[in-house]
């Protein structure tokens, strides 16, 4: 191959993961009301790190986001079953889910719900678990 | 409302730019062409119909969606590059020209490139 760095791609996908990743965004924070939640949301950033992958390379593409993600899986899952357990403290059955409204500064009245802290747990497993696998298979050469 | 005939015709332009497009690429002789047509006109009719939903949803149902506005933003981002990537490939590949097309400049580009540093090529094979 004469060069297998393409200019058009990575500068388009240099403006395309900002997008892609403020939409995944989006997906998490709408899924109580709207159609989205963890799960899509966590597919769209791993398609985002995907795509970066194949932009640049893998190397650049841990430079990026130096994590472990069997750490991202693991978190994940101890978040999802912490905000299982919190309902304990409580002392309503496992998987109580309660929420409230709030006012936070700069961004008004919020409603704030346990699910969230669930549902991000899904994201992160979600995220970890695209990631290893795409990362496992794309490694060998 | 003159939003109506504007939205209607919108939609209409797109739809007929999308059968011109699979149109052409069943016509067209070989890939380059009908990537072509496949990556220029299919865009413009995603994106004006996109528009016009966009429009719709503004001025009917009184809803601004940004993710609509994205959507028209993303795709008139990355389907060029998309036809781009394809073509390249194909051309990569081998995949040969029409016939009657004269000109080759990324031939004579690669040449060049392969005559200014010949040693990676050689080692290479």
């Amino acid at each position: 191959m004469m060069n297998s760095r393409d200019v058009v791609l990575q500068t388009t996908s240099q403006v395309t993961v900002f997008i892609i990743m403020t939409f995944s965004g989006f997906l998490f924070l709408a899924g109580h009301n709207n159609p989205g939640g963890g799960f899509i949301g966590g597919l769209m950033s791993a398609a985002a790190l995907v795509l970066l992958a194949l932009a640049y390379d893998l190397k650049t593409m841990r430079q990026a986001l130096p994590v472990n993600f069997h750490y991202v899986t693991a978190t994940g899952l101890l978040i999802a079953i912490f905000s299982g357990m919190g309902s304990f403290v409580f002392g309503a059955p496992f998987m109580s889910q309660a929420y409230d409204y709030f006012t936070l500064p700069l961004l008004g009245e919020v409603e704030l719900a346990t699910a969230m802290i669930f549902d991000l747990g899904v994201y992160l497993a979600v995220v970890g678990v695209t990631m290893t696998i795409i990362l496992s298979i794309g490694e060998d050469r | 409302m003159i939003a109506e005939p504007i939205i209607a015709i919108l939609i209409l332009i797109g739809a007929i730019i999308s059968a011109l497009s699979a149109f052409g690429l069943i016509r067209l002789p070989d890939v380059y062409l009908r990537s072509h047509a496949a990556t220029k006109s299919a865009t413009l009719g995603v994106l004006s119909v996109l528009t016009g939903g966009f429009l719709y949803f503004m001025f009917f149902e009184g809803l601004i969606s940004a993710k609509m506005l994205l959507g028209i933003v993303f795709v008139f981002i990355t389907a060029p590059v998309a036809g781009h990537l394809i073509e390249r490939a194909a051309y990569m590949s081998g995949v040969p020209m029409w016939q009657k097309s004269i000109r080759d400049d990324l031939k004579l580009a690669i040449a060049e490139e392969r005559k200014s540093k010949p040693q990676p090529e050689k080692s290479q094979a």
